[in-house]
Formats: C-alpha cells, structure tokens, sequence
C-alpha cells in the first residue's frame, strides 16, 4: 500500500476504485446524465464516473460544470472523490453547493506531480483528511 | 456574515465565498460594485433547489445584480418547444429558476450583454460577472476587473457584496501574454463583421486560458467587433481578458499591455490563416440553407440596424427559412422606438428575447444547416443542437436566407 498526502480542497472521506483519465473531462458537456463520460473526443468516452476515486491532471471547460457535478451528487451518482494536480474552482463549487443541499460531502485533495504519478488506474483508494491534509491510501 | 448575524442566506453565501477564496489562494475579499448571474439558464433540479434555498432563508442582492439569459422567452413562451418530456421539463424548471432569481432581487434584463443594457462599470472597478462573454466584455472593453465567476458564486457574490480577492482582480494577473499581429490584414478585411468572430476563434485557441494582445487592429474598431472577438475567443478557449492596443483602455501602447511580459511571443495572423480557421468553424455539407441565427451574444441596436438595412426594401425571405435574431428585452424595446422591429417582423424575421437559439429548444425540428454571424453560436451550435453551421458576413447570411441556398465566400480575407 502507498499512503500520499495531499491538500485538502473540500471535505470528506471516501472510497472507490480509481479511474485514472488520460486527460481533463469537462464536467458540462464532458459527463451524462446517468454518470457516463459523453465526450466523444475523449479517450475514455464511456467509462462510468459514479463511485470512482476520478483522479485527472486539471479540470476543464464550462463554468456551468458546476451545476452538472451538483446535480451528479444530487441524484447519488457522483464520483466518490476527486484527486487533481491543480485546485479547480469549478468542480470545487459543485461539491461546495452540494453539501451546503443535500448533506453529501465529496472530497477533492490535489497532490503533487510525483504523487499524481504513482496513483494507478482500477487500483483501490481510499480518502480521508485531517485539517487541510488529505491522506490517500492507494492499494 | 459568516456567523449569521446577518441571516442565513447571507451565511451559506459567504461559506462558498470564503472557501472559494481559500481554494484560489486568495488571502483577503474584495468589494464589489455589480454582479452579472449566469446561474438562471436551467441545467437540472440542483440549480433549482440550490435559487430556491436562498429564497427560502430570505436571501437578497446588496448589489445591482442583472441576470444572463434563461432558458424561456418570457415575452413569447411558444417560441420554446416542448413537443418531448424533456423540453417541457425545461421549460418548467427553466420558468420557476428564473421567477427565483427575480425573488432574490436581481434585475430582470435576461441578457447575456448587460454592458448593452446600463451596466457599465468604469475602468478599474471591481465586479464579479459570469457568463464568459460578458467576463471578457467586462475586462477587455470596460477595464473593470472580474475573475471567472460561474453558476453559484456568482449569486453567492452578490448576497455578500464580496468575491475572492485574486486572479483578475490583480494587476499581476492582468498584463498580455501573447501578442497576435494583425498588420498583414488589409483594410478590406479589417473593415468586414465576421473578421471579429475569426480572430477571435484564433485568439482563443492560440491563448487558452492567457491574455492575448492584438496589435494592428483599427483605433476605431467598434464595441460590437470587440464583443464578436471576446465571445469567440472565450468559447474557442478560457480567454477572460484581451487588449487591443490602441483601442481598450489597459492597452495606450503594447508596453503597457505587457506590463512585465516584455518577451511575449508573437503570432502573426495572416489572411490564411483566417480564411482556414472560418473553414474550420464552418462544417455545413448542403447547399440547402433551413436558418439563420444572429445575435450571439445579444444584438445590439446597431447591429439590428445593420440587419434592417441589410433586408429591408431587398427581396423576400426564402420560402422553408426561418430568420431568428437574439437580443435582450431592453435593447429590443430601443429597436422599436427607432422603427426597425415591425418592418424586419414583416419580412419574417423571429425576434428570440431573454434566451437564445442554442441554449434551448427553438429551432424547428428537422433545421440542418444554419447561417451565423456568430463564433460562439458557430462554436457550441453543432455540438449543442446537431446542426451545421456556415460562419458568414449579415450580407452573407440576408443574401442567402432569400435565396434558400447556402452562399459565401470561402476566401474572404485579403
């Protein structure tokens, strides 16, 4: 098992499966209404987000994401958590207002790009944090 | 605020303020003057319930707020489709969101310009505007200072009167990063509508998420070319701030609009490289013209006077092709006083009101190929509503749509 710390950007702990993208999705426009990526240029067009550890490099595209994760934390079909390299105000205010509604708390933590490296895609993760630390245990 | 001695809608909207800050790395809050809400176009029942909740604890606006379109015309509701489950559930929820927004205090314009309305921030002023157009308008032609706000801070920002003091608000972060040369483009083009949207789309798939700089662009290029460059190059792109030297306020000189990025690199645009990129933002395969779409962003009362003079006293519009302009409730009313709405309604012209033709169901079902003066309109619409677009001048676009076949120059620029 490998334990990497990270920082904290919204609370709560989480486990899941890990799906490593390949690239940045944009929520709006990128992910479905049944959790689905529906982006048909992305290389992992298909690949079901819900209850995953979604790790990705950076978030992407429209502002309008943030509603798109909401209501994927609304209807229960959100991924678990999400592990970034960079902080991203857009899918931060999703979980933001998400747990402000409906009493859902999805953390996201950003590592390192040596950490981000040694997370791998389907291994199995866990997230917890204390303070502004987040603690991920991959494996 | 956050304790809640001001009530607790003012306290849930300062928690998402102030973490937000935290997440960017701001250290203080700053005041703001106005807020522009994108949050009003329904996507889904969070939008609705998170509007509706603050209504519920009693949450208004402390600042002049306007509202970017909604996914209804309130002035002509059976524009909106609502032949499937779908439509109709989005058009529903598209209403209540709406009617919530007007309970929270803000001011009914339902315009994605609402620098085309009365909010026009001076030069320097903190604001926080969502809408991407409307952020790049703010920024590059007014010189007022706006991050990227998006759904929910931007309500959250204008119950507190604050945002995150970070990103554009800072001096550091608002000097050009890319320099586009525009010296080689003839006066001919210069002078041409679609040019803006063009450059744009360059300016946008150049720079990401940077600041560009165009250099060679006319003293007097107008606001509604400028509107076209930003829209575009927020849609094809991030791009939140651009200068154009000599014209917009940050940018007397190309050293003031670099500030410290005194190495920036340089790109020259040339003529090819225009006609290429409106190749590519143009994917029509028919000749068989269905629709034209203009004002995307929202049409101002020139450029409905452009359209008028455009098509009235020329020939009729095509049997089989509708003719839609989009444009805000205040700007349309201005239209009217000046005469130029009943002859452009009498040719056949369908005025699109507090929405627009790509954010929900108007076109009629079986459209394929649609005209626009629009790059952000020609950017989304494909993906959006399926159809294919032709990126064209209004001459282009009237011309065609009283033909019924699909008519333009594949080289325009010189």
């Amino acid at each position: 098992m490998t334990a990497i710390t990270g920082w904290r950007v919204t609370s709560g702990e989480a486990s899941g499966a890990v799906l490593k993208l390949d690239e940045p999705v944009s929520f709006w426009g990128g992910i479905g209404p049944d959790g689905d990526i529906i982006d048909v240029r992305h290389p992992q067009h298909g690949a079901v987000v819900t209850g995953r550890i979604l790790v990705m490099r950076s978030g992407r595209g429209s502002s309008s994401g943030t509603y798109v994760l909401a209501e994927l934390l609304r209807l229960g079909i959100a991924p678990a958590g999400i592990v970034l390299t960079e902080p991203d105000g857009i899918i931060a205010t999703g979980a933001l207002v998400a747990a402000e509604l409906y009493d859902v708390q999805m953390p996201i933590v950003t590592v390192s790009e040596s950490d981000y490296a040694l997370i791998e895609d389907g291994a199995n993760a866990s997230v917890s944090m204390d303070g502004d630390t987040a603690v991920i245990a991959v494996g | 605020m956050l304790s809640g001695e001001q009530g607790p809608a003012v306290a849930l909207s300062m928690r998402i303020i102030t973490e937000l800050g935290r997440i960017r790395g701001a250290t203080e809050l700053v005041d703001i003057d106005s807020v522009h809400i994108d949050g009003c176009i329904f996507y889904g029942q969070a939008g609705l319930d998170f509007a509706q909740k603050l209504v519920a604890l009693g949450g208004q606006v402390r600042v002049p707020t306007t509202v970017n379109v909604g996914s209804v015309d309130l002035i002509h509701p059976h524009l909106i489709l609502q032949n499937t489950e779908r439509e109709r559930w989005v058009a529903q929820g598209g209403r209540d969101l709406m009617q919530a927004y007007v309970d929270l205090g803000c001011r009914q314009t339902w315009t994605c310009a609402p620098y085309q309305v009365d909010s026009r921030p001076d030069v320097g002023r903190h604001i926080a505007w969502a809408e991407s157009n409307a952020i790049v308008f703010a920024n590059s032609v007014l010189g007022a200072r706006t991050d990227r706000y998006g759904d929910f801070v931007d309500i959250a920002a204008a119950i507190t009167g604050k945002a995150p003091k970070g990103g554009l608000h800072l001096d550091a972060e608002r000097g050009g990063d890319v320099v586009l040369d525009c010296t080689s483009l003839s006066p001919e083009t210069l002078v041409l509508d679609v040019t803006y949207p063009v450059l744009g789309y360059l300016a946008g798939a150049i720079a990401g998420t940077t600041n560009p700089v165009f250099v060679g662009l006319p003293a007097d290029v107008s606001e509604d070319s400028l509107k076209a460059v930003g829209a575009a190059a927020a849609s094809s792109g991030g791009v939140a701030l651009f200068h154009v030297v000599g014209r917009t306020p940050e940018a007397p000189t190309l050293e003031a609009a670099l500030g410290s990025h005194v190495d920036a690199p340089v790109h020259h645009i040339t003529a090819q490289r225009l006609n290429a990129a409106r190749q590519e933002l143009s994917t029509a395969r028919e000749d068989k013209l269905d629709a034209v779409s203009l004002g995307t962003p929202h049409a101002s009362v020139d450029e409905i006077a452009e359209a008028h003079a455009a098509i009235v006293g020329g020939p009729p519009l095509a049997e089989g092709v509708a003719f839609y302009i989009s444009t805000g409730r205040s700007v349309f009313a201005e239209a009217e006083r000046r005469g130029l709405v009943q002859p452009l309604e009498e040719w056949g012209v369908t005025f699109v009101l507090d929405t627009c033709t790509y954010v929900t169901s108007i076109l009629r079902p079986g459209t394929r190929t649609v005209m626009t003066n629009s790059g952000k309109w020609a950017h989304y619409a494909p993906g959006n509503m399926g159809v294919d677009v032709v990126l064209a001048t209004l001459g282009e676009c009237v011309e065609s749509a009283t033909t019924g076949t699909v008519t333009w120059n594949r080289e325009l620029f010189t």
